[in-house]
């Protein structure tokens, strides 16, 4: 079967300490109670520099510049032991805050950013030199209406305006789209563009780290959690083709796929299907990043006289292609789901998620090198009770291959450490879902030091309070085994004329 | 304890009182579930929910603890996996220090 193929990802993250004080739900849930709570008088003491968000090992390993299996072995707590890093990395970049409220404004169709004016001049230097932006048409939006500081504190506090401050200073604010309407107030607006932002700069990211143009991306599948429209059609979309636009993939149309944290890993498989059916060459997943979720666990954080590490937006672009005989496939025949009768016990998820399509592959739960589960980082779960997720998925699906027969019980552990990783991902929902480890996956692969990995997605429906189901997708990723179906084989056709020819004449011979 | 669990949770017991009903937890982990068993049996430690300073003075118990009641093959359908894989006598004792 020809399967499609992962050609590229790329991967950001945003330190936006900012918008975790002032747009993080925890506390702006916590200044609704108490605007001098303790933990709001605590927490800017907790809050890292970006040197050292970038020097974090996480970090390092989400933009590729360490792999897992160094971060393995890197002793925790990781906050300290900093690694030598850079912001660039092999798959991606860390960006500051600053830079990053100057590209929120670039991709602002609608005039709703406003920047203090000495600080978007000082941004609009720092953009123009920027290795991937610099070439974004829309950066002449920074030389153009610029806001006083007089003028910020004015919307801020009489037309409930959105604050971004950047080192304690406000730097602009982010207006609402409409007087009333609540899916387009200044909180709403804020998540959205800062989405849109850090998905163009994944996107971005991607175009100039691989060969793909961004003329020949035909269709763009967005995939995070955040919902784009009125009071009329609340989540109408399109984000897909927002961050496109932006991007030049001027020959693209695209959508959103929705799922909470499942949704990067069904957007994989939608966009496999579009190509494998041929309806399009190249599909292009996007997922953009979370302020509401920026700085959620802090509590415990700050409590655990720790830094606030929930301070990362992440982003990430997944480049699908036809076969090339180079790069892994999916294995669209063996996709992993969790059926709505499937059952909402952790077995029976993992059963439909994991060993199903493993049946159907023909594989044991051995014969897969690396899973790929939510890969939160569990130094930002732990101290908020929530545990070490990647590994409590390892242990799940060791426990499935005990009770299959297929190791000893008392090989349980030694499994997890065989194809288990450390999570490294910032908990921002849908970006730990498996997604973060394509770009190591493809890696890997293609240096022959794993031959097949599983992609798995987990969502958590009831969060929407429509439904209790549970949801979960997952996919095989794997090398490619160098043949490519150009769906016509010379030989085979001859084959059939010599057939024909050979019954044509025994017919006039009898 | 999420919040929406404990207004449900509330409205059962004044519904039924507290004399016929426990809750069945299914945590993964001894220091949430025994955070969930408190909850129930004198309030919300964290002083967030609907049981903040409430007293409902209900008995909590881990799955694991009705191994013998539930049906052996849904038992090993539903919970088995997790058996392996969870402390389950550390979940199970932390969550016993909240019925005494």
């Amino acid at each position: 079967m020809n399967f499609p193929v992962i050609k590229g990802a790329a991967y950001a993250l945003i330190q936006a300490n900012g918008m975790l004080f002032y747009q993080g739900t925890t506390q702006t849930s916590e200044r609704l109670k108490n605007s001098q709570s303790e933990h709001l008088q605590k927490l800017p003491e907790h809050l890292r520099s970006f040197d050292q968000a970038v020097s974090y090992p996480p970090n390092q390993a989400y933009i590729g510049n360490i792999t897992p299996d160094d971060l393995k072995q890197i002793p925790q707590p990781w906050y300290e032991n900093p690694v030598t890093g850079a912001r660039d990395g092999k798959h991606g970049e860390i960006m500051p805050e600053d830079e990053f409220l100057g590209l929120m404004k670039i991709v602002d169709s609608f005039e709703l950013v406003v920047l203090e004016e000495s600080f978007q001049a000082g941004v609009k230097e720092k953009l123009q030199t920027h290795p991937v932006l610099n070439d974004i048409e829309d950066i002449t939006k920074l030389d153009k209406t610029p806001g006083t500081s007089d003028e910020l504190e004015q919307l801020v506090a009489e037309q409930s305006a959105q604050p971004l401050y950047f080192d304690g200073k406000l730097v602009g604010c982010v207006k609402r789209a409409h007087e009333f309407d609540e899916a387009l107030s200044s909180e709403v607006m804020l998540g959205n563009i800062a989405n849109k932002a850090s998905a163009v700069l994944a996107l971005k990211q991607m175009l100039a780290k691989t060969d793909l143009n961004p003329e020949d991306v035909d269709y763009i599948i967005e995939c995070s959690e955040e919902a784009c429209g009125d009071m009329n059609q609340r989540g109408g979309g399109n984000f897909a083709k927002a961050v496109g636009e932006m991007c030049g993939c001027i020959n693209a149309t695209g959508s959103d796929t929705r799922s909470f944290c499942a949704g990067p890993a069904h957007a994989l498989v939608e966009a496999a299907a579009l190509v494998q059916s041929g309806i399009f060459a190249n599909v292009v997943v996007v997922g953009g990043g979370c302020t509401a979720k920026l700085g959620m666990n802090s509590r415990d954080h700050v409590k655990k006289e720790m830094p606030a590490l929930e301070d990362m937006l992440g982003a990430f672009a997944v480049h699908i292609s036809e076969n090339d005989g180079i790069n892994p496939v999916i294995r669209t025949d063996a996709i992993g789901r969790h059926r709505i009768g499937s059952g909402a016990s952790p077995q029976a998820v993992m059963t439909a998620i994991v060993t199903d399509p493993l049946d159907k592959a023909g594989y044991k739960i051995t014969d897969v090198d690396r899973y790929a589960p939510e890969m939160q980082n569990p130094e930002i779960t732990k101290p908020a009770g929530a545990g070490d997720v990647p590994q409590a998925n390892y242990k799940m699906i060791s426990a499935l291959a005990v009770k299959r027969g297929e190791i000893e019980r008392t090989e349980l552990l030694k499994a997890v450490d065989s194809f288990g990783m450390p999570g490294f991902a910032p908990t921002q929902g849908h970006i730990p879902s498996g997604v973060p480890f394509i770009g190591h996956a493809r890696d890997m692969i293609l240096k022959g030091k794993i031959t097949r990995t599983m992609i798995i997605g987990k969502g958590s429906l009831f969060l929407g309070r429509l439904s209790n189901l549970f949801d979960g997708v997952s996919l095989l990723m794997e090398k490619n085994d160098g043949k490519v179906d150009t769906g016509f084989d010379q030989e085979a056709v001859r084959l059939m004329i010599a057939d024909a020819m050979r019954d044509f004449a025994k017919a006039f011979r009898e | 304890m999420d919040l929406e669990n404990q207004a449900r949770i509330k409205d059962l017991n004044d519904k039924y009182g507290n004399e016929d009903l426990i809750v069945v937890l299914g945590g993964a982990e001894a220091e949430a579930s025994g955070l969930a068993a408190e909850t129930v049996a004198t309030g919300d430690p964290t002083f967030a929910g609907p049981l903040a300073g409430v007293s409902l003075g209900l008995k909590a118990y881990h799955i694991f603890e009705f191994k013998d009641e539930v049906p052996a093959d849904v038992y090993e359908e539903q919970i088995s996996m997790m058996e392996m894989v969870l402390d389950v006598d550390e979940i199970v004792d932390e969550v016993k220090t909240y019925r005494k």
